[in-house]
C-alpha cells in the first residue's frame, strides 16, 4: 500500500489510482470540510446569542452605547474603531488571495511579500481586539446593580450619561479591600472600588439634576428609558453594589450575558485569528526556504488561505450581530 | 487549479466592492435613519434586514471569489454550500423562534417599577 502523502495533488492520500473526486486534492477537500464544521460551531454560538438577545429584546445593551472609544481620542465615537478592524481583516484577506494567486504562477518573491503583509494585518487585528477588550473591561461611566440583577446608569438633565465619580459624595468610608482572609474565602477583589454605593446614593440625593437610566428599551424610539427622580429613588433602594467595567460576572452596560457572549464569541474568533497567524508564519517560512518551489506547486498556501478567508468570513458575521444589529 | 490566468484585477474589484458594502453598513450603523430603524417588517426593523442582507452579500463575495468556490466543480461547491446553508437556517430558525417565545414569558414576569 502506498504511503499517505497528503501534499500530493496526484492521488496519494486518495489511496492510489490518481483519481481526484471533484477535481480537488485530499488536503484541500479536508480543509473545506473542516471549515464547514467550524462554520456550524460558530453558528451555534451566534445562534445562542440570538436566542438570548430575542429573550431580552426589551432590555439588551445598545452596542452604540457600549463600544464608543477610539485609541488616543476622547469622546463618543461609536462604530469607527470596529470598522477599522473590519477593514484590516478584509485587506489581509486580499493580500492572502494575492499570495495564492502569485503561488499559482510560481512567483516565490510575490508570495513572500503578500504572506508577510497578511501576517502583519492579522497582528494588527489581534492587537486591536486586545485593545477593544481592555476598554470594555475597564468600563466608562460605572453603574449600580440592583438586587434582582438589573443595571441602572446615571444621566444628567440632558440625558447624557455621567460617571459615578462625577457626582458621588466624598464622605469618608471605612470600606476595605475584600481579600480571601478577611471575607468569604472564595471571593476577593483586586482593589477597593473608587466609589462606594453609599457615596453614590448620597451624591444622587445632593444633585437634583441627575436621574436614572434603566435597561428597559422603549421599542418605539429604540432608546433606554430614563425614569423620574421619584421613581429613581425607589430603584436605588434596591441597589446592592457598584459595577465598574465588564467581565464574566458583571457588566456596567447592562446584561451580564452580553459581556459573556461578547468575550466568548470574539475570544473564540480571536483565537482562530491567532492560530491562523501561527499557521501563516509556518507556511511563510516554508515559502522562504523554498519548500513549495521544490514541491512544484503552492497548494499549501491556498489551503491556509482558505482558513484565513474563513476567519474573515466569521468576522463579517460577528461584526454584524454584535455591532450593527 | 492549473490554468495560469491571473485574477489580480478581479481580486481588487472584489475588494473595492466589499469595502463599499462595509462603508455603507458603517454609515447606516452610525446615522441609523429613523425611517429604517423604527419601521418593523417581519419581526425586526428594516435597518436590521438591510444589515443582514449586506452581510450575506459580503459572505458570498468572500466565499465565491476569495475562497475560489466559483472555480470549484459545481457539485463540490454544492456539497459545501448546501449543507451549511440548510443546517444554519434550520438552527437559526428554531433558536430565534424559541428565544422569541422565552422573551414573551420573561417580559411578562419582569417588573420595571418598584414600590
Amino acid at each position: 500500500m502506498e504511503a499517505i502523502v497528503a501534499d500530493s495533488p496526484k492521488g496519494g492520500a486518495w489511496s492510489g489510482g490518481g483519481s481526484q473526486p471533484f477535481g480537488s486534492s485530499y488536503g484541500k477537500m479536508m480543509m473545506w470540510f473542516f471549515i464547514m464544521s467550524d462554520a456550524l460551531t460558530f453558528s451555534g454560538f451566534l445562534g445562542a446569542y440570538g436566542l438570548i438577545r430575542f429573550k431580552f429584546l426589551d432590555s439588551w445593551p445598545i452596542a452604540d452605547e457600549v463600544f464608543t472609544h477610539i485609541p488616543f481620542v476622547h469622546g463618543d465615537y461609536p462604530m469607527y474603531y470596529v470598522a477599522f478592524m473590519t477593514f484590516i481583516l478584509i485587506f489581509s484577506s486580499v493580500t492572502m488571495v494575492l499570495a495564492v494567486d502569485a503561488g499559482k504562477h510560481m512567483q516565490k518573491g510575490k508570495v513572500i511579500v503578500y504572506m508577510g503583509l497578511t501576517i502583519i494585518g492579522g497582528l494588527i487585528f489581534l492587537g486591536s481586539q486586545a485593545w477593544e477588550w481592555k476598554t470594555f473591561i475597564a468600563g466608562t461611566y460605572g453603574a449600580v446593580q440592583l438586587e434582582d440583577g438589573k443595571i441602572v446608569q446615571f444621566v444628567n438633565g440632558s440625558g447624557q450619561q455621567v460617571s459615578l465619580e462625577s457626582f458621588a459624595s466624598h464622605t469618608p468610608t471605612d470600606r476595605v479591600q475584600h481579600k480571601k482572609e478577611n471575607g468569604l474565602w472564595f471571593v476577593s477583589e483586586a482593589s477597593v472600588p473608587a466609589v462606594t454605593l453609599q457615596q453614590v446614593k448620597e451624591g444622587f440625593a445632593q444633585n437634583s439634576d441627575i436621574s436614572l437610566k434603566t435597561e428597559l428599551i422603549n421599542l418605539e424610539t429604540k432608546e433606554k428609558t430614563i425614569v423620574s427622580r421619584e421613581e429613581a429613588n425607589k430603584f436605588l433602594d434596591k441597589a446592592t453594589r457598584v459595577v465598574q467595567g465588564a467581565n464574566l460576572t458583571e457588566n456596567e452596560y447592562g446584561k451580564t450575558l452580553f459581556a459573556d457572549f461578547f468575550f466568548f464569541i470574539t475570544g473564540f474568533h480571536g483565537f482562530h485569528v491567532f492560530s491562523g497567524i501561527l499557521i501563516n508564519i509556518i507556511i511563510f517560512f516554508n515559502v522562504i526556504i523554498g519548500t513549495y518551489e521544490r514541491r512544484g506547486h503552492y497548494e499549501m498556501v491556498e489551503k491556509v488561505g482558505l482558513y484565513w478567508h474563513f476567519v474573515d468570513l466569521v468576522w463579517v458575521f460577528v461584526f454584524t450581530f454584535f455591532y450593527l444589529i | 487549479m492549473s490554468h495560469a490566468k491571473s485574477h489580480t484585477a478581479l481580486i481588487w474589484k472584489v475588494f473595492a466592492f466589499l469595502s463599499l458594502v462595509t462603508i455603507v453598513e458603517v454609515f447606516l450603523g452610525i446615522v441609523k435613519p429613523a425611517a429604517l430603524n423604527l419601521t418593523q417588517v417581519l419581526g425586526t426593523s428594516i435597518l436590521n434586514w438591510i444589515f443582514l442582507i449586506l452581510t450575506l452579500v459580503k459572505a458570498y463575495g468572500i466565499a465565491w471569489y476569495f475562497m475560489h468556490l466559483k472555480d470549484e466543480k459545481t457539485w463540490f461547491r454544492r456539497a459545501i454550500v448546501w449543507p451549511v446553508v440548510f443546517l444554519i437556517g434550520y438552527l437559526a430558525f428554531f433558536l430565534l423562534y424559541e428565544g422569541d417565545a422565552l422573551g414573551i414569558i420573561v417580559q411578562e414576569w419582569t417588573s420595571w417599577s418598584y414600590s
